[in-house]
């Protein structure tokens, strides 16, 4: 493979990497939208709280670095789709920022607002989040109303704008097409899944123990249902695909079903996710502290997998509805060779961080927090 | 759309300039409070003295308070590149986005893991571990403000990157032009020692509080101790930096500098305005004195600009009707050249469309640099490119009077700056400082003042290189994304309440931890 080829593979994988790790991470965003419906007493709600006020900075700073790594790797896809689908991202953006200050804020004495309106600010994030998220994930496959011309930038007295959105309505549009909304869903009921076992291994606790439990059965049959609905009419989808000599953009019946076909690596990465996914139900259904082992490490390969499936083997990963050859691929939308080279240095440093996230996340995570820790408490939110 | 009185560009300036503005309230208390909260805890280490445990947590708890909604501020800007600055995002993605996604990589990571371990990790870790995670978090933090800022200096001054035609952007060739120019080093040494300086005001500024008081005496006067010194050291090396970073102003944004000095005509041997009174309507005066009244140091601006008494500095009339003694040419002039440019994209964009090998590959020749004529054309016109899109020479001239005030205002609190520290940190050594109750006040009223400086510098270097995104590439307004201008005026709405509202708490949270005191 030529070297520019190389690189734009590879930083399509470190991309749906991180994709990956944010949705994984977001159980801290399905641990908030369920505060109220497993934490019955203040106490109870505050050790929830404590357990993902652990967390939330870290799926805060992948969601950054997601963003970031993406505008540096593939910038026309960030220069289109965060101008264009302008509504959605700044949704996105102002539920995240009431979740930043909300667990700072929440139990100080003197906050304004009183804690009801903080813990309310987490279950929107926590609900708001994954559904938006999921929606914009979704586009990947589905497309969206926009076209591009980067010599606009020469069309004095025109319009200027080298990426051009075709609807008023800015990325709202999206929910119209149900198929975005399954997985929306399906990643708020996943994330919920997630945010449940979390809670099983994180809290010391018989009570909250057992409605941890049942939530997540419920959450994990809802999970399964939009899931499933998305993956299979993605199986059956048209998609778009790229002659690798010119760049242009034709229409593919069954483009998905046959990426999975031709790349057996990706789909061995995608069903050895979702095994291990359901292995998690099957054991937080039994109560296992572990199930989030399972669940985690299964949502960050079914997703690894579907995002490669979106982007590799010549596939267009943002189809333009409104005009085909104005479809985004990782070859068309990518950095310069220098700069994606530069920036796989940077890269090498990603394991370095996991490793010490991982150590410090362990040295905090023992003992899980109980009903006592909560009396006496230094930094308790 | 077009009955709105402001467009989306001005919508956009108007929304970045918000948030940036409010997430500036946090950061710098963030960079350097993060190294006082590191130093007391390491005095902590090393005495065991349960004393320091207890100041650093007190610190470390304000910390707290300050970080959550610096990041909250943060989180937007960060999209607001592509969501509000669509087609800036697309020319200069490639080298732009490299920063920013080493940030996140590099230094927030670090930040926000080892702050869990900073606030949790009390009774779960080692007293060394817990250390060192105190010292990482403010590495972090200040690694963060390292990559951003590289970020922002190469905005104002663009190297290490040539033009690609068939991308139509902006790339990347060397990435130790872009992260080690003069720009980027004098902007990060001096926003980062100028941010210490802010927070060692506010330690001492709380400190002093608590001795008018009469309470905490302790922990008042050891936390003087070391934030005056703190303070005072890098007050001096901020005014060092800030006009080592004058200097570079008056070679790469050389407007810039005549908007802060609210110099029109150029002169050799130009004084430095002290203070001054402008009048309002001295827009390019005419042989007017743009001043009721100023005081002047001869010779100054010469010397802080060029390092020579007789240099001569440019004005801005000389940079607008052009200068041909000094070599400096006008402004229609690099209008037209800016445009020559963007024709011959318009005539490569037909030629494209219409597979007109012949002129396609004319075209490619000219943004060649490695032919002659290519040399010429990226010299001569290319590099004017972004005047191209400018309608008239006085669009090329910033908000003087703002600029002009906000460098004074920063630059005379940053005087006023060493000599209180100074101060305050004697007779805090001789025990004096207690019976002062004037300057106790004085040092509480230097915390809003530290925030103001701050902001104004802020001020003068994004308003001072107005109307660039990218000095002489890219004017703002061909910068913004194509949304109407009805959905950035609302989505600036809605922030501004949000962070207003935000502000009001945490302000009412942090003053009542404060009259709470450190616990325990
Ligand atoms: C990395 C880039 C970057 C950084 C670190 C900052 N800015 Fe900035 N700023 C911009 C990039 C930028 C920009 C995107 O380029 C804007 C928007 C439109 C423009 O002209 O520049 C801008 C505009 C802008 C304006 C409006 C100027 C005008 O329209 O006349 C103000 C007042 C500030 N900023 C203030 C700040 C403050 C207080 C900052 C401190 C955190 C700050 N900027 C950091
Ligand atoms: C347009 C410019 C900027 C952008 C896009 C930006 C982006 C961000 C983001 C996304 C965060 C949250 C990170 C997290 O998840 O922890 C953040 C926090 C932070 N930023 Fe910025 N930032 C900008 C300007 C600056 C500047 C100029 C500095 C310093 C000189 C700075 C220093 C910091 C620091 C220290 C934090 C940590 C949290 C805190 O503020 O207390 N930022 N920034
Ligand atoms: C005492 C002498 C000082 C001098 C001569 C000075 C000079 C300067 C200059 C020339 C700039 C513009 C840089 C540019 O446009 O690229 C600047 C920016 C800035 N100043 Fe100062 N300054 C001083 C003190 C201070 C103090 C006390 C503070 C805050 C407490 C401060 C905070 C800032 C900030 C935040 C910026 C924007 C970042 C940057 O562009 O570097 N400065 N200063």
């Amino acid at each position: 493979m030529e070297t520019m080829t190389f690189l734009q593979h590879y930083w399509w994988l470190v991309i749906s990497l991180l994709g990956a790790l944010l949705v994984f991470l977001l159980f801290v965003q399905g641990g908030q939208s369920l505060i109220y419906g497993i934490g019955k007493t203040d106490e109870e709600r505050t050790m929830l709280v404590n357990a993902l006020g652990r967390k939330w900075e870290t799926t805060f700073t992948t969601l950054v670095t997601f963003g970031g790594a993406f505008f540096a790797s593939f910038p026309l896809f960030y220069s289109t789709s965060f101008g264009g689908a302008f509504y959605v991202w700044m949704l996105i953006l102002f539920v995240f920022v009431i979740q930043a200050v909300a667990y700072e804020f929440r139990s100080k004495p003197h906050n304004v607002f009183g804690r009801k309106t903080y813990d309310l600010f987490l279950m929107l994030n926590g609900i708001a989040g994954p559904l938006l998220l999921g929606v914009a994930v979704a586009t990947l496959f589905t497309g969206a109303h926009f076209t591009v011309d980067r010599l606009n930038i020469a069309d004095l007295g025109g319009n200027t704008s080298i990426s051009q959105w075709t609807t008023p309505w800015h990325g709202l549009e999206a929910v119209a097409d149900p198929r975005n909304l399954a997985l929306g869903l399906a990643v708020v009921f996943l994330s919920g899944t997630l945010g449940c076992q979390y809670f099983l291994n994180a809290v010391e606790d018989a009570t909250l123990a057992l409605r941890a439990r049942r939530t997540m059965r419920t959450y994990a049959v809802l999970f399964l249902v939009f899931f499933l609905a998305f993956f299979v009419s993605l199986l059956f989808a048209d998609g778009y695909a790229a002659d690798p000599a010119t760049g242009t953009i034709s229409v593919e019946p069954r483009k998905y079903l046959h990426n999975l076909l031709e790349m057996p690596y990706v789909t061995a990465v995608l069903l050895a996710g979702v095994l291990s996914v359901l292995w998690s139900i099957v054991e937080g259904w039994r109560g296992n502290r572990k199930a989030i082992w399972f669940g985690g490490f299964g949502t960050v390969l079914a997703v690894l997998g579907l995002l490669l499936c979106a982007g590799w083997n010549r596939t267009a990963y943002y189809p333009s509805l409104a005009d085909m050859q104005s479809s985004l691929t990782i070859a068309n939308s990518s950095s310069s060779e220098f700069t994606l080279k530069v920036m796989s240095f940077v890269s090498l440093a990603i394991p370095v961080v996991l490793a010490y996230i991982w150590y410090a996340w362990r040295s905090l995570s023992r003992p899980p927090i109980t009903r006592e820790e909560m009396q006496g408490d230094d930094h308790k939110y | 759309m077009t009955t709105d009185i402001l467009q989306t560009v001005d919508w956009s300036r108007a929304q970045f300039a918000m948030t940036a503005i409010y997430h500036w309230l946090f950061v710098p208390l963030t960079l350097g409070l993060s190294f006082l909260i590191a130093i007391m805890e390491t005095v902590w280490y090393r005495t065991g003295d349960e004393f320091w445990r207890r100041t650093t947590k007190f610190w470390m708890r304000l910390f707290g308070i300050n970080f959550a909604i610096g990041v909250a501020t943060g989180l937007i800007l960060e999209f607001e590149f592509g969501t509000n600055w669509s087609n800036y995002s697309h020319f200069v993605g490639d080298i732009f986005g490299a920063p920013l996604a080493i940030e996140g990589i590099m230094a927030f990571f670090l930040e926000s893991t080892f702050i869990a371990v900073m606030f949790f990790g009390w009774n779960k870790v080692s007293r060394g571990f817990h250390l060192t995670a105190t010292w990482l978090t403010a590495v972090g933090a200040n690694l963060s403000a390292l990559w951003i800022l590289v970020a922002n200096a190469w905005m104002q001054d663009p190297v290490g990157c040539t033009f690609n035609l068939q991308t139509v952007r902006n790339e990347m060739t060397s990435f130790w032009d872009v992260l080690l120019s003069p720009t980027a080093i004098n902007k990060f040494f001096h926003t980062v020692t100028s941010s210490f300086v802010l927070a060692a005001l506010f330690v001492v500024g709380v400190s002093a509080w608590y001795l008018l008081r009469d309470r905490e005496r302790r922990m008042a006067s050891k936390s003087i101790a070391i934030a005056s010194v703190f303070g005072f050291v890098f007050a001096v090396v901020a005014a060092l930096t800030g006009d080592k970073s004058g200097a570079v102003i008056a070679r790469v944004q050389p407007m810039k500098l005549a908007a802060m000095e609210a110099l029109y005509d150029g002169a050799e041997g130009a004084p430095l305005t002290v203070v001054g009174i402008l009048r309002p309507e001295s827009q390019r005066a005419e042989g007017k004195d743009p001043f009721y009244f100023k005081i002047d140091i001869p010779k100054l601006l010469s010397i802080m600009s060029y390092r020579d008494a007789e240099a001569y500095v440019a004005g801005i009339n000389d940079l607008i009707d052009g200068n041909p003694e000094r070599g400096i040419l006008s402004t229609q002039e690099k209008i037209e050249r800016g445009r020559a440019a963007i024709a011959q994209l318009e005539r490569y964009r037909e030629a494209v469309k219409n597979d007109d090998r012949a002129t396609t590959e004319e075209i490619e020749g000219l943004f060649d640099p490695a032919t002659p004529e290519g040399k010429a054309f990226l010299a001569d016109r290319f590099a004017y490119l972004g005047y191209g899109y400018l309608s008239s020479p006085e669009q090329a001239v910033p908000n003087v009077p703002l600029v002009f005030y906000a460098f004074r205002v920063m630059v005379g609190a940053g005087v006023f700056f060493i000599l209180l520290l100074a101060v305050v940190w004697w007779l805090n050594r001789r025990d004096r400082l207690a019976d002062k109750r004037w300057l106790l006040r004085l040092a509480i009223a230097c915390i809003p003042l530290a925030y103001l400086s701050s902001q104004a510098g802020w001020i003068v270097a994004e308003v001072g290189r107005q109307p660039w995104a990218i000095q002489n590439l890219m004017p703002v307004n061909i910068a913004a994304s194509d949304v109407p201008s009805g959905a950035v005026s609302t989505t600036f709405f809605l922030f501004l309440a949000l962070f207003t509202a935000l502000l009001a708490a945490e302000l009412s949270i942090m003053f009542r931890q404060i009259k709470i005191g450190p616990k325990e």
